[in-house]
């Protein structure tokens, strides 16, 4: 560490300055990591909690005793909420970009650094009051990552849903604040903050995709927002919103309040839920698209179609979100659009796994571990993905809704191909924080053994879903008697969790030992033509971003875009081809 | 975590709030910042004041297009809330929904919030004439941040009584026995005037800073900002307050 005396003549620069209070992006970056590291760590406790009591639901736990009904509820909730919003939103949504956006566009400041380090903070607040929930008399909410009313909207509905649900929507509501606020800076960056040359035909995949994913933020987050706000009054102010009227709770009717309506809740949240999941998936796509490249020494396959369905993507998923709602109540007619919505959004998505096929087959491929993960997540996204049109068949889905078959699509599609385009992405990017490689042998290892343990973890849900089993229930007993049979499947998805737990900590092992003992990195390790490689501070863009493989001219098979494409026009002062035509 | 190190120097100067070039000023009617800018051939500019003006223009837009989607949740409670009923014992269908008579001061407070908007766009625009804000930049005196000023107090003024006006109208119909709990078009009302009202104390707030901005402020881009940005605050405000005064009004 940097021991300068904080007397001296500079400007002083102490730890807490450089690293923790600090406007500086990549520092941000570094901060947002480590809320995703503590989220993920959390989670993944308690989902191996879950899977332990399906198997074993009379075995204590230590320090704990038995897991009661509601107890098994509130693990689920909290498991749900801290992924989807402190993993899988936090990590390819703000840390990744504050780690290279800036750097890719050819500058090296946000627009709004101060903007941006607020947003770190109220991010960190939201985190710390979700965890309350844990502490605060009678525990954790029970109802689930979306918090369906009734449930969530009246305190005696259950254990945690008092003050626990209270921290819930303190902490989501502050989630949506900063979420908003860093996707403002985010806008302004790409749009206003580009350097010279850099025009958006030559925006890296990786930029559109946060362009896209920002904006699906700035409008998702903002609706469940509102809606959090009308859940609140309901809790708080004796409104009713989301809650029925003569609702009974344990055999009380609630006195007073007129009907409101659950559905709304829905409506809403599914409005938010739905580009949720894609701003947690497309920033693995853009990356997905960009290591393909590097990995293969190939340019990207169609470019602009790629930028484009990107685009599609983002639009057509702000109006899908019916497809959770088939069995809800909701008009039949309208699930019948929501269903030829859904097959929609599937064809700029299927587009691009396309495109990525066929961009592996094309070139000479280099199975580092980036790009192992990468395939990885192409893996889990077309497994996870092929189950989405099957649910969104409101015939189909009557049967599948709120099975173990739900369970395994979102965990294949998002979960895993999510968190597997994280690994490949801190994979890739680690030399730029530490100027070291990892450890290339222990990413192989962890990358076999988490695929082989994802796989057996989520891959037998689908058959627990289609033989019935309905997921958020502690355990499986009474007369059914398809359920017994299920138990060794259980049993199985348990190890299988367990395994992919456990080769975690061969990364955790590979990211704290590398930051001192890998290999030294050097300028470019991976041959890289996007700026966040490039050696220099204020990058001028010539060309294209992803130039691989032979090119006119060309003595390397890359060709970086701070690099002009034949030496023979270097003598212009200004490229050619950063000029606009 | 191991000491991380960036391999360039963290860049610490602040090369671009623009001591170069000359602010932003109206040669068409939109008011500075038009959209003439070449996004391509930007590097000689990159970083003047007008891209200043231009992302801090972006970032307001951002977050009020958050918060359009904010008003439209609440106002799909509206939409949602008339049909909901319940089917009572008698197997008949019961809707609670029972207009509320919109307190008649309501329409003087949409005739003040109209004309605020209308006092901070003279404001804003004063902040960009041409032989003003020159004389400005040139450090010859403060014309503009003079003309504005009056106009920007009255903005204040005008806003504060738009306030004080809702806070009339509540008052009148809690006089009535209508609380925010009381029935579903009460929880609306209340609801959404409520909302905007907080949007329009942070707007009062920003416009208090804004007055304190245009006079403390050193560079003349940075006072155009301040107030640049509150205005088009201010006047999302107008335009959503409208929107949700027609419902109020005709929708009920
Ligand atoms: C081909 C594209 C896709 C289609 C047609 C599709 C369709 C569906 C449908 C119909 C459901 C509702 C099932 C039910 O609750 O009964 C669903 C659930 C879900 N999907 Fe997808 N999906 C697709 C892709 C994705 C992607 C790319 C992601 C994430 C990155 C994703 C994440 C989820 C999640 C998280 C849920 C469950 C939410 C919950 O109930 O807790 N889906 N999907
Ligand atoms: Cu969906």
């Amino acid at each position: 560490m940097n021991a300068e005396p904080a007397h001296s003549a500079a400007p002083s620069h102490g730890f807490l300055r450089r690293r923790v209070f600090t406007t500086e992006h990549r520092a941000l970056a570094v901060l947002y990591l480590l809320i995703g590291l503590a989220a993920v760590i959390v989670g993944t406790l308690l989902s191996l909690v879950i899977r332990i009591h399906r198997v074993w639901p009379t075995v204590p736990f230590p320090l704990y005793g038995i897991l009661r009904p509601e107890d098994y509820l509130a693990v689920v909730t909290m498991h749900g909420t801290l992924m989807v919003f402190f993993v899988l939103t936090v990590v390819p949504q703000s840390a990744f970009p504050n780690l290279v956006l800036a750097e890719q566009i050819g500058t090296r400041r946000m627009a709004f650094p101060r903007l941006n380090a607020t947003a770190f903070w109220i991010t960190l607040a939201s985190f710390l009051a979700l965890l309350a929930a844990f502490f605060v008399p009678q525990g954790a909410p029970i109802s689930g990552w979306t918090s369906y009313p009734p449930f969530s909207a009246i305190a005696a509905t259950g254990p945690g849903q008092g003050a626990g649900m209270d921290c819930w929507l303190a902490s989501i509501a502050l989630f949506c604040i900063a979420a908003v606020a860093s996707s403002a800076n985010f806008l302004a960056t790409i749009v206003a903050r580009r350097g010279p040359g850099m025009t958006f035909g030559r925006l890296p995949l990786t930029v559109w995709s946060w362009l896209t994913s920002s904006a699906l933020t700035v409008i998702a987050f903002s609706a469940l927002f509102g809606a959090a706000l009308m859940l609140f009054a309901d809790r708080h102010f004796g409104t009713s919103f989301f809650i029925p009227a003569g609702e009974v709770i344990n055999g009380i009717a609630r006195s007073g309040g007129a009907s409101g309506s659950p559905m709304l809740w829905l409506h809403l949240f599914w409005f938010f839920g739905h580009p949720e999941v894609y701003i947690s998936i497309l920033p693995g796509m853009g990356l997905a698209s960009a290591l393909l490249a590097n990995f293969t020494r190939r340019p990207v396959l169609g470019y602009r179609f790629m930028v484009i369905a990107t685009l599609m993507i983002g639009f057509l998923g702000l109006g899908v979100w019916g497809h959770h709602m088939f069995v809800s109540g909701m008009n039949p007619y309208a699930g019948t659009a929501f269903g030829l919505t859904t097959i929609a959004i599937a064809v700029p998505s299927s587009a691009e796994v396309l495109t990525w096929l066929a961009m592996l087959f094309r070139g000479r491929l280099r199975l580092s571990t980036p790009m192992l993960f990468t395939l990885g997540f192409i893996s889990f996204f077309i497994s996870g993905g092929l189950t989405g049109p099957i649910l969104a068949q409101p015939a189909l889905d009557a049967y599948l809704h709120n099975t173990f078959f739900v369970v395994a699509h979102f965990h294949l599609v998002m979960a895993m191909a999510g968190v597997f385009s994280l690994f490949a992405g801190i994979y890739y990017w680690y030399p730029l924080l530490t100027g070291r490689l990892m450890n290339e042998m222990l990413g192989k290892a962890h990358f076999w053994i988490s695929l082989i343990g994802a796989y057996g973890t989520f891959f037998p849900m689908h058959l627990a879903g289609l033989a019935g089993e309905p997921r958020h229930y502690a355990q499986l007993a009474g007369p059914v008697e398809s359920f017994p049979s299920l138990i060794p499947v259980e049993r199985g998805i348990t190890f299988a969790a367990l395994t992919l737990a456990a080769a975690q900590l061969i990364f955790l092992f590979n990211v704290f030992r590398s930051a001192r003992h890998g290999d030294r990195a050097g300028e470019n390790p991976w041959r890289a033509t996007t700026h966040e490689w490039s050696p220099d501070l204020h990058p001028i863009t010539r060309g294209e971003p992803y130039v691989y493989g032979p090119y006119p001219g060309g003595t390397k098979d890359f060709l970086p875009q701070w690099e002009l494409a034949a030496p023979a026009t270097s003598a212009q002062p200004y490229p050619s081809g950063a000029k606009p035509e | 975590m191991p000491a991380t190190f960036t391999r360039h120097q963290v860049e610490t100067e602040k090369r671009d709030t623009g001591y170069g070039g000359k602010p932003p000023v109206d040669r068409r009617p939109t008011g500075g910042g038009g959209g003439d800018d070449n996004w391509d051939s930007r590097s000689s500019r990159h970083g003047g004041p007008r891209e200043l003006l231009i992302r801090y223009r972006l970032a307001v837009l951002s977050g009020l297009a958050g918060d359009f989607v904010f008003f439209a949740v609440l106002v799909s409670a509206f939409f949602v809330r008339p049909t909901a009923g319940h089917i009572d014992a008698g197997a008949n269908f019961v809707s609670d929904w029972h207009p509320i008579a919109i307190p008649p001061i309501l329409w003087i407070n949409t005739a003040i919030l109209l004309l605020s908007s209308l006092t901070i766009e003279v404001a804003r625009r004063q902040l960009f004439h041409e032989i003003d804000v020159m004389e400005e930049w040139l450090g010859l005196g403060r014309p503009a941040v003079k003309r504005a000023a009056p106009w920007l107090l009255a903005t204040i003024l005008l806003g504060g009584l738009f306030l004080a006006g809702q806070w009339i109208a509540w008052q009148q119909l809690s006089a009535q026995g209508l609380y925010f709990a009381t029935n579903p078009n009460s929880h609306f009302f209340y609801l959404v005037t409520g909302a905007h009202a907080f949007h329009l104390l942070l707007g009062l707030l920003a416009l208090v800073f804004a007055m304190a901005a245009i006079f403390r402020l050193k560079k003349v881009e940075m006072r155009q900002i301040a107030l640049d940005c509150t205005a088009w605050f201010w006047h999302a405000m107008t335009l959503f307050w409208i929107f949700l005064f027609i419902l109020l009004v005709c929708y009920q």
